[in-house]
């Protein structure tokens, strides 16, 4: 059964270990430069005295670099692995089996589907996370240094992109596909209908299930000027009709801000309207509009995913992936056993 | 001794549409069986039910004194070769035989090996590339390999050209004389059959018509033909399996183990094909000229 499974399989698992391997040799070899520069630039030295001059001649000449059109590289990787594995892998795997009738030749021979399908899982499962790991290792290790200088590790796209969950995707994806080719039983509307699913679970997890996988973290005071690059406010806009749109800085750096305002007293967000005197054009710079809205009494409300819970989010993560593939693998034992006899 | 197959009220439903409808047949070993019915009429699905690929809805069956899909060990007593006998397109002729070693415990290299040798194919060929004979003779080879006791062939010939079906079958013929396997083979035509088989099924509209040793049944079934009468004008004893009638001449197709000796009637003796005509038509919806049309 190995044999035949991996007689079967070896041609897809060669494209992908042959584009795993193409992105991870790029990586590889851009790598000295970005850590030439990461040095030159005392990013690589600094610990908690970075100074925002450091990242920014950082990130400017790192534009220079081969290495950013990779760092980029990296993202797409990541996030299409799952649905090449999903789409080529898991999708024709038993649907081709189906479509083409030989699911009658093989069943009839000596070994129960369930050991068949058991071992096309395990298979498949366990080629699509060791892919999706070496690269996850190796994008995750790629980009070190352009993760520091951005110091957003935890936000929804870069989170996806590194550590271990990209593994327990993969495992999903493939899995995923199985169950759909098993019950759609045609192998391109199961690559279809494989696709979008794992496109909509990229979108939802990280919009709605991530951002509560621990409690968020809740943060209010009296509303502050936090010093920064450009003003004490991380953005202060006004508007033709008089409104003003306030989003105060959030002294946790590294954090993932899920909700973030300034709030009036009975906990309604603030938004105006402003005092022409001190806002707006004639009014004398945004220096005197902020000290304006600092005297308003105002507070600040938010609620926000701390730097620290990075690696306890992607175990998380992580673990109800696979469980959810789990249960899908269960599901397409079930199918292939009962509703296919 | 077990027989080959044993079914008791043996029912499968796809959803609502009913393919087997309560059948109840016994097949012995040791025999050549017919499995003879019009498309549709649910032979794939018996023959399915029978190698343990799909489960009853209700009813049941027992293969070799067993129910089917119950372990590795009763599938590898059967032989199967589905419909249109599927293999892998991709996979060569030493491929497929190194899926059924890897995956049957009985397997009989040598003797799958002389008999892609006997035919004439290159084990190099990929199973996609051969013609539909070689095709056929590759799943057969595959299944025989198995060393089974009862082989089961769902309309191995339907796809074969007569000069193919012939050499097909004759082989099939020697290995099961050789072996001592029983066989099932399916067909909607009965003259793929005739020559072949010695025990008869018939199947129409999911429903067992007919089942027994074939000269049992020849010598049980008269064509007889005279001045018109009624069916209900024969002696008891005698079932009217069809009647035609014309202004003034009758002719039945009529079940009796007692010889018919009425002067009356003109009687004579069934052909194989004459006798699977008559069930099928009888059973109403069969226009007799699709049965008759790989006759020649």
């Amino acid at each position: 059964m190995t044999w035949l499974t991996w007689r079967q399989f070896r041609t897809p698992v060669g494209l992908v270990t042959g584009m795993v391997a193409l992105v991870v040799v790029a990586l590889v070899v851009a790598r000295p430069a970005l850590m030439d520069l990461y040095r030159s630039t005392g990013l690589a030295s600094c610990t908690t005295d970075c100074t925002q001059e450091q990242v920014r001649d950082f990130l400017l000449r790192a534009d220079d670099l081969a290495a950013k059109p990779l760092f980029w590289a990296g993202f797409a990787a990541i996030y299409l692995i799952p649905a090449i594995i999903g789409i080529f892998w898991g999708a024709p795997m038993v649907a081709r089996e189906l479509e083409s009738g030989t699911f009658r030749l093989v069943w009839s021979q000596g070994i129960t589907r369930s050991r068949w399908l058991a071992v096309k899982l395990l298979a498949g499962a366990g080629a699509a996370m060791l892919a999706a790991g070496l690269l996850s290792l190796a994008v995750t290790w790629f980009s070190v240094p352009f993760d520091r200088a951005n110091d957003n590790r935890l936000i929804a796209e870069v989170f996806g992109a590194r550590g271990i969950v990209p593994i327990a995707y993969a495992a999903l994806a493939f899995v995923l596909g199985v169950l759909i080719g098993t019950v759609l039983r045609r192998t391109v509307p199961a690559m279809a209908v494989t696709l979008i699913l794992i496109a909509t679970v990229q979108v939802v997890m990280p919009t709605l299930v991530r951002p509560n996988l621990i409690p968020p973290k809740h943060y209010t005071g009296a509303l502050v000027a936090q010093t920064g690059l450009d003003g004490g406010f991380e953005e202060l806009m006004m508007s033709g009709d008089g409104s003003l749109h306030v989003i105060p800085r959030l002294a946790e750096p590294g954090a993932w801000v899920l909700s973030n305002r300034a709030v009036k007293a009975d906990g309604s967000t603030f938004t105006g309207p402003y005092d022409p005197a001190f806002c707006g054009r004639d009014a004398g710079g945004p220096r005197r509009c902020e000290e304006w809205v600092l005297s308003q009494n105002l507070h600040q409300d938010a609620k926000f995913q701390p730097a620290s819970r990075f690696w306890p989010l992607q175990w998380i993560e992580t673990a109800l992936i696979l469980v959810v593939s789990a249960l899908l693998a269960a599901l397409t034992f079930w199918w292939v056993r009962r509703r296919l006899s | 001794m077990t027989d080959a197959i044993a079914t008791t009220g043996l029912t499968k439903n796809y959803g609502r549409k009913t393919a087997l409808n309560d059948c109840t047949l016994t097949v012995p070993t040791g025999r050549i069986v017919g499995l003879v019915g019009p498309n549709g009429a649910g032979k794939s699905t018996l023959l399915q039910l029978a190698c343990g690929l799909l489960r009853p809805t209700t009813g049941s069956i027992e293969v070799l004194g067993e129910r089917p899909g119950n372990g590795p060990e009763h599938t590898a007593r059967i032989g199967f070769v589905a419909q249109d006998t599927p293999t892998y397109a991709h996979l060569s002729i030493a491929e497929h035989l190194r899926l059924g070693r890897a995956l049957n415990r009985g397997w009989d290299d040598a003797l799958a090996r002389e008999r892609i040798e006997q035919l004439g194919l290159d084990p190099a060929q990929r199973a996609g590339k051969l013609s539909g004979g070689q095709r056929s003779q590759l799943a057969l080879t595959l299944a025989v390999a198995k060393r089974p006791e009862l082989l089961l062939l769902d309309e191995p010939v339907a796809a074969l050209d007569p000069l193919a079906r012939r050499e097909f079958l004759q082989g099939l013929m020697e290995h099961t004389a050789e072996h001592g396997t029983s066989l099932v083979l399916s067909s909607h035509l009965i003259a793929d059959l005739e020559r072949t088989c010695d025990y008869l099924v018939v199947l129409v509209d999911s429903r067992i018509r007919l089942a027994g040793d074939v000269e049992e049944l020849l010598a049980q079934h008269h064509r007889v033909t005279g001045a018109r009468r009624e069916a209900s004008s024969l002696p008891s004893g005698h079932e009217v399996v069809y009647q035609s009638h014309t202004g003034k001449q009758s002719t039945m197709i009529v079940r009796s183990s007692a010889p018919i000796e009425d002067p009356w009637w003109t009687v004579e003796q069934l052909s194989m094909e004459d006798l699977v005509l008559a069930y099928m038509t009888e059973a109403g919806r069969i226009a007799p000229a699709r049965v008759l049309e790989g006759h020649r």
